[in-house]
């Protein structure tokens, strides 16, 4: 799971942030302005393709998204099934 | 009828928290035609001021032109006011028509479809030619028309980095699977004055087989070296598949805007797209008018040359006065200042030494990053940038900002 959270962490650090903004685990990604709506399409896709899962849309909300935490909760389930 | 004190009292305070926080707008009445210069009402009941305008998106000073005024009343003459009916069912004029062939040839595409705007060509043609089995690829300062146009549409959407070439290749190998891939961009991002670069993005959409979209209203009639635009500036004149551009700012200056490229897109529009088959097109004298500015500029090269120089000149003044200024070669040159309040003060003196510039600041662009946008127009003799040079390096010195760096202005006014 920390691996997980880890990868995560960089992907969202390197897609999404352009300044000096620290991300940890908890970081409010989307409410906090960090992810926009528009672009959380590319992590879902990066979390599908990097952990050969599918995401339904309405699992893949911007509430289940809003920080690294709270996506590898998601992750784990679908893993699991 | 239900419109209760309680309803009005939630929107007053609604307006207050705008105001409070800076962010309410306020418009300056002009008494005089677009132009150089400008008589100003402002703030409403003060004495009219003539000013010198360096924020109007008249680049190419057609907006009052002899020539394009006398062709709109001519316009207006022969064909009349307006047309009382959408395009397809008695809404298309013969100088409709002519107008989309030329602008076909003068941007170098297919065909083209008339809207009422470029907010409405943005609005209409995503949706209108693709679908949820698609992705659209946008840079991440694209216009918010655009953006309002990506949301009207069921295609998936992705960003990548503005400009940023390598990370809008990892997009497209990302979203390679989807039916139907679109990257989006300005030619000429409108707060930075920065150019695309199409040629990579031409590049990478034919290496990943996806279509290459371009909003041209900050770059028509002057970028290139006939004014065709970014396309043209960057060696790509016919491998665009969508350019939406403006008759608002350069062509003209009025209103009105369009949909060039490939003709199946084009015809998807004609079919599909809302802002084209719910509204009114083009008002016959408008679209006079335009078709009198394409003549100019097919005819001769002399505005977008001279609106070259005049930027030369702006860009290298204000370097040579110590202000900041974004790097770049198009007629938006934005002064940075960085603290939204500063670039509030220093809009409002020049406005006193008979400038009128404003201020930008967030949300309008990022936080920390106000600046006042200065926009060069062909329509600007020297003299007219002599005396906008002058009071820039008056107005600076009065808050010591001239030939300091960002550190030390935010460190002197934060950000």
């Amino acid at each position: 799971m920390e691996d997980m959270k880890e990868i995560v962490r960089t992907y969202v650090v390197n897609e999404y942030v352009e300044d000096d903004t620290e991300v940890t685990f908890d970081t409010p990604l989307i409410s906090g302005g960090i992810v926009d709506s528009f672009s959380m399409v590319s992590l879902k896709r990066f979390l599908e393709n990097k952990y050969k899962i599918s995401i339904p849309d309405d699992k893949a909300t911007p509430e289940a998204f809003d920080s690294v935490n709270k996506i590898c909760m998601l992750v784990k389930e679908f893993t699991k099934e | 009828m239900a419109y209760t004190d309680k309803t009005r009292g939630m929107y007053n305070d609604i307006l207050t928290g705008m105001k409070d926080a800076g962010l309410f707008k306020q418009e300056r009445y002009i008494h005089s035609a677009q132009a150089a210069d400008i008589i100003v009402e402002f703030p409403e009941g003060a004495e009219l001021k003539k000013v010198i305008n360096i924020c109007a998106n008249n680049y190419l000073g057609l907006s009052s032109h002899p020539e394009v005024v006398k062709a709109a009343h001519a316009g207006l003459d022969s064909h009349g006011y307006g047309m009382s009916s959408v395009r397809f069912i008695c809404g298309t004029q013969d100088i409709h028509k002519k107008l989309e062939k030329m602008v076909t040839e003068f941007l170098g595409t297919e065909d083209t479809i008339l809207f009422p705007s470029c907010m409405d060509a943005n609005a209409g043609v995503f949706e209108a030619v693709l679908t949820k089995d698609d992705v659209m690829i946008s840079d991440r300062l694209v216009h918010a028309s655009i953006i309002d146009g990506i949301r009207l549409c069921s295609a998936m959407h992705d960003t990548f980095k503005h400009s940023d070439m390598g990370h809008l290749e990892e997009k497209l190998q990302l979203h390679n699977d989807k039916r139907q891939k679109m990257v989006i961009t300005d030619g000429v991002f409108s707060m930075d004055g920065d150019t695309a670069k199409l040629d990579q993005m031409a590049e990478l959409c034919e290496k990943y087989d996806a279509m290459l979209f371009c909003d041209e209203s900050h770059s028509s009639g002057f970028i290139g070296k006939t004014g065709r635009g970014t396309h043209e500036k960057c060696g790509v004149m016919g491998k665009m598949d969508i350019i939406t551009t403006t008759f608002g700012k350069g062509l003209g200056g009025a209103s009105g805007g369009c949909v060039s490229g490939r003709k199946e897109l084009v015809e998807m529009c004609r079919q599909k797209a809302r802002p084209y088959l719910f509204s009114n097109t083009i008002a016959p004298p408008v679209v006079a008018g335009v078709i009198k500015v394409l003549e100019i500029l097919s005819a001769t090269t002399e505005r977008r040359d001279k609106l070259e120089k005049n930027t030369e000149f702006w860009r290298k003044g204000l370097t040579e006065a110590g202000l900041i200024i974004k790097d770049g070669d198009t007629p938006i040159v934005p002064v940075m200042l960085f603290n939204a309040k500063l670039s509030q003060d220093v809009s409002k003196d020049l406005y006193n030494e008979g400038i009128y510039a404003i201020g930008f600041f967030f949300p309008v662009v990022p936080q920390g990053a106000a600046r006042i946008r200065t926009q060069i127009s062909a329509g600007h003799e020297i003299h007219h940038l002599e005396k906008a040079l002058d009071a820039f390096r008056k107005v600076g010195k009065k808050y010591n900002i001239l030939g300091k760096t960002k550190a030390e202005i935010i460190e002197m006014y934060g950000m």
